[in-house]
């Protein structure tokens, strides 16, 4: 009995198996461990059919050299520039934006009510937002409104929009779940609200800053709808912000799409990019770990 | 004690940041308002449903996004009829069935799905997925195509929030099943799913928002012809896919026309945000 009380409490809850003639039963449990399967199977299959087409082409030069014929040979360097330069504005404008707004949200909120719920509406319509509304919005604005052409900044901002009720929510929510004690200490100590702020609230909530960091750039990278409109294709070296630059995603997008015979070059882009999600990840995951044990979170 | 300068200073500079950050919907609303303006006040609404075809740059434009809408509601309510079932299943896998090592890796597997770029999935489906469908029923890019592609991409989505639905039923319904004697699936159909009804039917609603707003995976399998869809083998063509294929080249009326279609988008939207969000809301009042 203490055993199954354990189980309750640890996972799932697993009441042991009947043999028997308790068929709604058995076939359920069939059923489940089936669609597990059939999912698994897809995900196998997705990922091996990328990798298996796509390494074979992948290699120094790949990542060194300018495309060559719409992207059938040479390489895709100037595509990897465009897409950070594209990412760097983004983050560059939703960090700060982000930032100062959670902790309005959070460690002023009782002080703006009103105005905090509206901002918290807003943010939520804003995440449902479909990624070509916001290439759209980022086409008329940025692009023809403000002047700035088919460009990495008009991309970058409209990026910017896009991933910033993501990095909110997350930075709002790692702030809410440091302790109160901490507030009370930092106040108890007179310390000023900025200081509690910077050295206390902040580097406690980092972990969860850092998870929404992650998700913030990977909807960035993945990215492709509201590009099409707002940084453009062109696929040179880009001289400045100003330049039109082709992310990553519309690289796979218009290699499979417009270009007969770009398939091999787009299942090794289409590597490339997931290859950089991936490093993306782990690298800040590790950084939050860092952060983690030198900080005065409590783990 | 009063706050100091500094601290007043700083405490407006974050209301400015929330105040900017809150109004990027508001801008969006307005921009779309008004680039959509000419074509609202001079066809007039009624023409997008009741004109004869789509022909938004000919010298006497047609406006009818009839075919288009169908699009997008044909493959969102296939890939919803195809996702759901399939991804409250895998949420209950990994809470019920599963063993606790199988059940965190298969809870990794379903939030890589989940991070894989739609424009991944669209050349996945465009190389791999439309010639099978070819070999069986051509022209292969079709709305089953669109369908698969799009349930794929949203099963994730429903899983991984029913799966948080289902951690959150109070463990003493769970205790008072075993103690009844139920067996494991009377458990789930007759406990557990009652008591995250209101999470389900809310990851739900914004997996449907997810279906209707996606854009590259769509337009890579789906064909892309105007036309209401007869048979699951058409290709067809969503509003999303509309507008990403032809804001490039529109002018004047046709241009206005997509920004109509943009709009309609963020109204389904929003109205699908609200609705999930007064689900929830209810479940913490109810």
């Amino acid at each position: 009995m203490a055993e199954k009380t354990t189980r309750v409490v640890s996972g799932g809850f697993l009441p042991p198996a009947r043999r028997g003639t308790d068929w709604p039963d058995r076939i359920a449990t069939v059923l489940m461990w089936a669609v597990a399967l059939l999912i698994t199977a897809v995900f196998v299959w997705i990922v091996g059919d990328l990798v298996l087409q796509g390494l074979p082409h992948l290699s120094w030069e790949y990542l060194s050299a300018g495309p060559e014929d719409a992207g059938r040979g040479g390489g895709i360097a100037p595509i990897l520039v465009s897409t950070l330069l594209i990412l760097a504005v983004c983050m560059a404008v939703s960090i700060p934006l982000g930032l100062g707004t959670a902790v309005l949200l959070s460690e002023f909120g009782r002080r703006n009510q009103f105005f905090g719920r509206l901002v918290r509406y807003s943010l939520d319509v804003l995440a449902g937002v479909p990624s070509i509304v916001f290439g759209l919005f980022g086409n008329a604005f940025f692009s023809i409104t403000l002047g700035m052409g088919f460009s990495i900044l008009s991309g970058g901002l409209t990026l910017s929009c896009m991933v910033l009720p993501l990095l909110i929510r997350s930075t709002e929510s790692a702030l809410r779940a440091v302790p109160d004690d901490y507030r009370r200490a930092a106040a108890a100590l007179g310390l000023p609200v900025f200081t509690a702020l910077w050295r206390i609230l902040l580097p406690a909530a980092t972990p969860g800053l850092i998870a929404g960091l992650v998700l913030g750039i990977g909807r960035a990278l993945a990215e492709t709808a509201a590009l099409l409109f707002t940084s453009g294709y062109v696929d040179r070296m880009p001289g400045s912000l100003l330049d039109s630059g082709r992310a990553l995603s519309i690289h796979i997008y218009d290699l499979a799409m417009n270009v007969p015979g770009g398939e091999s070059n787009a299942y090794a882009s289409a590597v490339v990019l997931i290859g950089l999600l991936l490093v993306i990840n782990a690298l800040t995951f590790r950084a939050a770990d860092r952060w983690l044990h030198q900080g005065i979170t409590p783990v | 004690m009063s706050p100091s300068r500094t601290e007043t200073s700083l405490l407006w500079l974050l209301r400015a940041l929330a105040a900017i950050a809150g109004a990027i919907t508001l801008l969006i609303v307005v921009f779309l308002l008004v680039e959509a303006w000419p074509a609202l006040r001079s066809p007039g609404f009624t023409h997008f449903l009741s004109d004869e075809a789509w022909f938004p740059s000919s010298s006497t434009p047609q406006f009818n996004i009839a075919p288009m809408v169908a699009g997008t509601v044909a493959a969102t309510l296939g890939a919803m009829l195809l996702a759901t079932p399939l991804g409250i299943a895998a949420a209950l896998f990994c809470r019920f069935y599963a063993p606790p090592a199988l059940a965190s890796g298969f809870r990794r597997l379903l939030e890589l799905l989940a991070g894989i770029p739609s424009v991944v999935y669209g050349f996945w489906g465009l190389v791999v997925l439309t010639p099978l469908i070819r070999q069986w029923a051509p022209p292969g890019q079709s709305l089953l195509a669109a369908v698969l592609i799009l349930s794929l991409m949203i099963l994730p989505t429903i899983a991984l929030l029913s799966e948080t639905a289902l951690r959150s039923i109070p463990r003493s319904y769970l205790q008072g099943a075993a103690a009844l004697g139920l067996s494991r699936w009377r458990t789930i159909s007759g406990v557990a799913l009652p008591a995250a009804r209101c999470g389900i039917a809310s990851a739900i609603m914004l997996a449907a928002g997810r279906a209707i707003g996606e854009t590259m995976a769509v337009l890579m399998v789906a064909g892309n012809i105007v036309q209401v869809p007869d048979s699951i083998f058409a290709p067809v063509r969503t509003l999303t896919a509309n507008i990403a294929l032809e804001l490039g080249y529109a002018m004047g009326g046709h241009r206005a026309a997509l920004f109509v279609s943009g709009l309609m988008l963020l109204v389904l939207i929003v109205v699908l945000v609200t609705l999930s969000d007064w689900i929830m809301r209810e479940e913490i009042h109810g």
